[in-house]
Formats: C-alpha cells, structure tokens, sequence
C-alpha cells in the first residue's frame, strides 16, 4: 500500500469517488485552478474539468447555499470551506437549511453533500486560522460531524461520507495535513461512520479523542505508561455525530476512568456531552469523576498557542488525577 | 404607469395601448384565473379558521396572486420552484392538491411533511417544490445550487425562486446574485415588492432607486413589472426563463405588487399602514383586472363566475373538513426524518418518550 499524508488522502478519496461518481462535484474559495491553499484538491480540474471542480466567489454562505441547491437537484457537492474559522457567515444554512431539509419536508428533500474543511490550532493561526467549531455544528440536529486522524481514516471516512445521504461535516486537522503518514489502501475503501476505533489499549483508563488530538494523546500515552506506569485505552472516535457510544462504554466499564480531550473551548463542548452521557449510563462502573483536558475558554490564543492546547503534559496530569482520586 | 414597468393590461381590464397580449389559449387563461381565485378564497377561509382557533397560523396572499401565479405559470413542470411562504398559489398552478395543502395547515397524520412545520411551511419532490423556511432570503442562494446541477448535468431545466423586498436586504440576496452572474446561472430571481416587509416600507429596505436596478451591478438583467397584471408577468418571467435555457444568465424580476392583508395571521396593519393606502391598491386588484379582461376578451361571464366560487367553496369545505378529522401523526415522527437511518441517541430519546407516556407520571 502506498504511504501518504492526509492532504495525499484526501485528494486520493475525492479522485477516487469522482471516477466512480460522476454527480460528485468539489467547489469553493480558490480549490480550482490552484488546488487549494492547503493543495488537497491539486489535479482535479486538470482531470474532471472545471464544471465539476470550480472556484467560486468569496462567499461561504453561497457555497453551502449552492450545495443545498445542487444535493436536491441530483448532484453530491463536496465543497471546501477554506478554514472551519470562516463557516460561520453560512451557519445560518447549515443550521437553519441543510439539517432541516430532509426533516422539514417529511423526508422528501435532502442534502446528500460533505463540507470539507480544516480546523483546530497549532499552526500559529490565531484566532482565525485556529477554531474547533464542532461543538456548534453537533448541536444541530441533522448534520453528521466526521474527524479522522490520520491518512487512512481520511480516505476510508471521506468515501463514506460522500456516499451518505445526510449533509456531513468533515473536519480536517490542518496540523496534521503533512505531519501524519501512513498507509493508505488504493482504490475505493471505505471506513463506516459512527464507528471508533480503539488505537491503544490498556486496562488503567480510558482516553477519548479525534482528530488532531489523536497523536498527542498516543504520545501522552506512551510517557504515561513508562514514567507513571499508567496503561490507557485510547479511542479515536472518528465520527463526533452520530458518535460511537458502545466503543465508550464498553472501555470505561473496564477501566473505571475517562479522561475527554479536544482542543475546543471546555464549556459546552463536546467533552461536556459525553462526561453526561458516561456517568448517566455508566456511573457504577466510574472510579473517578470523568476529567476533561480542553482548549481553555477564551478565544484561540496566537503567542501561547501550545500552552492553549492541550499538551502531553496536561493530559498527563489528568491521567495521574484521575488515577489517584 | 412608468414607460419602463411592463404591463399590458390596465386597471379595468383592458389591453395598454401598444401592448401585446401574449398567446395564451382560452383554457390557459382560464386556469390562470381559476388559481388566482382559488389561492384568494383558500387564504380568506384560512384565515377565518385561524382566527377561530382551529389552526394556528396562516400566511395570505391577497393582492400577490397576479405576480405569483403568472410568474409560476411561465416556468416548465421540470423546473424547480423555490418559495419563500407566501406561493401558495404557485403550488396550486403545479397541481398541489388542496387537501394536501389542508393537511399541512393541519399537520395532520396524512401531512406529506408529517407534522414538522407550522402552516404554509409545505413542500411536494415531485412537483419540484422545494422546501419552505421562514428565515427571509435563506433560500435565494439555493437556486444557483438547483440550477447549475441542471446545467453541468446537461438538463435544460430553470430555477426560479421567490422573495420579498425585504430579502434583498439580507446578504443571502447578494451572495446569490453575486454567484449567479458569475456563472451565468439558469435561475430567475423573483422579487414580489409588496411594499411592506410586516411594518418596514420600501424606504426603509434601500436608498436605491428601485429593486430592479440591483441587478446591473451583479452583471445579470433586471426588470421591473406591474405585479398586479398576470399577463405581464408572465410575459417578463418568460422571456426570463428562455434567456436562462439558452444559457444567457440570470434575471431579476421585480414585480410591483402589494399586500393587501396583513404579513401573517400574527401580524395587524392597521398599527402602521393607512386604509386609504390599501384603498388605492386595492382598486388595482390582480384577480379583479383579470375577470374584467376575460369578460372583456369573451372568455368569460358572470355566469361561470358564480359557478366557479361555488366549486371553489365546496372544494375548500371538503379539505377542510377531511382534514380536520385526522389526528396528528404517529409520535415517532418527532424522531424519524433527521437523518435518514435513526441513530442511537433518537431510538433512545424516543423509548425515554414513550416510557414517560407510558408511566404514571402525571
């Protein structure tokens, strides 16, 4: 199998569906001609042609408007969102349009599209270049929210996502475009949504995450059971919405512990829901209160960045809190 | 009348002098007519029923029927229809069936769209009616995505979407005919500018000299139409549609109207709005000028008048009446169309429901 980055994969699982689909579409802010700003769409126009790889205007609200327009009308658009710090000038169509349109007509009308976009901190962005919005976009009832972790799972997730008959939202670690490698299978292949995988196993305590989170948690993990001598399961959730609640419990009923990591604002964020969730369903298994290692709750810092996020040394912390409870 | 608002005939039902009456066959006018009279005695029996309690909202129409129904009446069955909430009418035309309409209102157990929305919120795929939202000018950027599927799909197919004067004002509207000029979008932007958007006049919505005029800057045409002349309408909304199919772009449609009733059955106009206002726009009436046209063209008499509010009146009474004996429908409903397979977290909301109905909570 061929090793890629993510970028790589990405690229590969649009070529790969584009071949075999030929209503799939990829549109957005400079994606064309240039192939994005981050080149995840690099050669498709020389392949497929600009109707079905275009630039568009500057405007994320007519992007997803148009999506919506052409997933009713036959079409499955994959359009980028050139940074998930600017989806919110279409929030209002994705929350108030795309996730209501196959419930609002009855199930008549839906919106069968993927927004592609990178999100989440670490690559001296700022507060613009830096947000983890997923927690908005979960709370819309209606959208699907997918984060992969690595090349594999960005190929596998993508197809899936494309092939879906909801509106899906594919959130990108942007810090890890090129700095995860690994193999990717050829061809069509496919990893089903709404299924975590466990990436380190461990009987000690469980640690949930996605995305970009994925290897400083491993990492975490790994000090953590040569210093501290604490052995963890790790989940990659992989799809946040609809999220993989038998992977979680059936580690946290073994281990008795669970510590959440996301870079996103702690405060209603999606590690609040699934603290609730794991202690209302499984609360006579917990050892220690479920611990949350989060983006603090102020704006995405630029300077201290790496003090913002969280680092091996704070989930560690958590690990050891938890343990020692 | 301004030499630059399209219009062929006048308040009394007479063709304009110069004016060419488009080719509409005796049957097609009729229909016209027919939809028109419908979508004014549909929303005055709705409005009654909304005032006795018996549903809970309603959005007329009155005076927008001219503009809507002959705007809908140029466009093909293969092109899609994008409402804002007040087409009814338009929907009508297609051959929505008033007991679907009336089990909408309802949000009955027969409701196509199962109890999701309030009233006037319908939608039908196969009459390419796209959805309704009540958020303004949501649904203007839609269109493009509608009619460039058409378009790189090789399907001559036109979208045509409806909005207010008060859409324009939202960015919706700029993005959308931003796009559309770019890409020479197969779309027709139709402003019903029905003067008022609730209490907030023309004056208040744009310094511009009129709606119509916008569309020079986003490089697409524009034009402005008497809204309360069915032919007019039809005719600019045509002649739109045929520059669409050929790949000639876009058009904004300004058609000059008003809204004769309130904005909603939530809505009293009388807190901002003269009567003798509506009293000048009322005389130019667009189902009015229409039946004095027919009678003046032979078409049309007294007579079958009379016979066609009587159908109409016992066409709305058997809706109403079916309608309102359904129940609601299934409460596994409330959980079923959010996505297309239901997730464990709604098959789990929607046992924890079931088990409290079930219970001896009071």
């Amino acid at each position: 199998m061929p090793v890629m980055n993510i970028i790589q994969a990405v690229n590969d699982a649009l070529r790969t569906e584009m071949r075999r689909d030929d209503t799939v579409v990829v549109f957005g802010e400079d994606v064309g001609k240039f192939g994005g700003v981050f080149r995840a769409t690099q050669g498709l126009q020389e392949e497929f042609g600009s109707e079905r790889v275009f630039d568009t205007p500057l405007a994320e609200a007519g992007i997803v408007g148009m999506a919506i327009g052409m997933s009713q009308n036959g079409l499955r658009p994959v359009p980028e969102i050139q940074f998930a710090d600017f989806i919110y000038p279409a929030i209002d169509q994705l929350v108030n349009e795309a996730s209501k349109m196959r419930y609002r007509s009855g199930g008549q009308l839906t919106c069968p599209f993927v927004i592609r976009t990178p999100y989440g901190g670490g690559i001296r962005g700022g507060h613009y270049h830096s947000q983890s919005p997923e927690a908005y976009l979960i709370h819309t009832p209606g959208i699907k929210v997918v984060v992969p972790s690595n090349p594999s799972d960005a190929k596998g997730l993508l197809i899936s996502s494309i092939r879906d008959e909801d509106p899906v939202i594919f959130m990108e670690p942007k810090r890890l475009y090129r700095a995860a490698r690994g193999e990717v299978a050829e061809g069509d292949y496919s990893v089903a949504l709404g299924e975590a995988a466990l990436v380190r196993e461990g009987g000690d305590i469980t640690i949930i995450a996605y995305g970009a989170m994925i290897p400083t948690v491993l990492d975490a993990a790994e000090k953590a059971a040569a210093v501290d001598g604490i052995d963890s399961d790790v989940l990659d959730l992989r799809t946040l919405m609809p999220y993989d609640i038998a992977a979680v419990l059936e580690s946290v009923e073994k281990t008795g512990r669970a510590v959440i990591v996301h870079e996103a604002p702690r405060t209603c964020g999606f590690g609040a829901e699934l603290a609730a969730t794991i202690s209302e369903k499984a609360l006579l298994s917990l050892n220690s209160p479920v611990l949350r290692v989060t983006g603090f709750d102020t704006p995405f810092p630029y300077t201290l960045e790496s003090e913002y996020l969280p680092n091996e040394r704070r989930i560690r912390k958590a690990m050891r809190d938890s343990m020692s409870f | 009348m301004s030499d630059t608002i399209a219009g062929i005939i006048d308040e009394k039902g007479k063709v304009r002098s110069g004016a060419v009456v488009p080719e509409i066959g005796r049957d097609d006018l009729i229909r016209l007519y027919r939809a028109m009279l419908l979508n004014r005695r549909v929303d005055e029996r709705m409005l009654t029923l909304q005032r006795q309690g018996r549903i809970s909202f309603y959005v007329g129409a009155a005076g927008e029927e001219g503009a809507i129904i002959g705007s809908a009446f140029a466009m093909q069955d293969k092109d899609w229809l994008i409402p804002c909430y007040r087409e009814a009418g338009a929907a009508f035309l297609r051959g929505y069936s008033l007991t679907d309409f009336t089990n909408q209102l309802f949000g009955n157990s027969e409701d196509k769209i199962r109890g999701k929305q309030m009233p006037c919120h319908w939608a039908s795929r196969e009459l390419r009616l796209a959805s309704v939202s009540s958020p303004v000018g949501s649904q203007i950027p839609h269109a493009n995505g509608f009619g460039l599927a058409a378009k790189f799909t090789g399907r001559k197919e036109v979208a045509l979407v409806y909005f207010g004067d008060g859409a324009t004002s939202e960015g919706d509207f700029h993005v959308a005919c931003n796009i559309a000029g770019v890409y020479k979008a197969p779309v027709v932007f139709f402003c019903r500018n029905n003067q008022w958007a609730i209490s907030v006049p023309v004056e208040v919505q744009t310094a511009s000299e009129t709606f119509a005029i916008k569309a020079k800057a986003y490089g697409i045409e524009g034009v402005q139409v008497d809204g309360n002349d069915v032919l007019a309408v039809f005719q600019v909304t045509a002649e739109a549609a045929e520059r669409a199919r050929k790949g000639e772009g876009a058009t904004l449609i300004e058609a000059i109207t008003y809204r004769q009733g309130a904005h909603t059955s939530s809505d009293d106009p009388r807190a901002y709005r003269s009567e003798d206002e509506v009293a000048v726009w009322k005389k130019k009436d667009p189902i009015d000028r229409f039946r004095l046209f027919l009678v003046d063209q032979g078409h049309w008499s007294a007579g079958q008048d009379k016979k066609l509010e009587g159908e109409l009146n016992e066409e709305i009474q058997t809706a109403v009446r079916a309608a309102e004996k359904l129940g609601p429908p299934d409460i596994k409903t409330v959980f079923e169309d959010v996505f297309e397979e239901m997730p464990w977290h709604l098959r789990e909301q929607l046992d924890e429901l079931n088990e409290t109905l079930d219970s001896e909570v009071e």
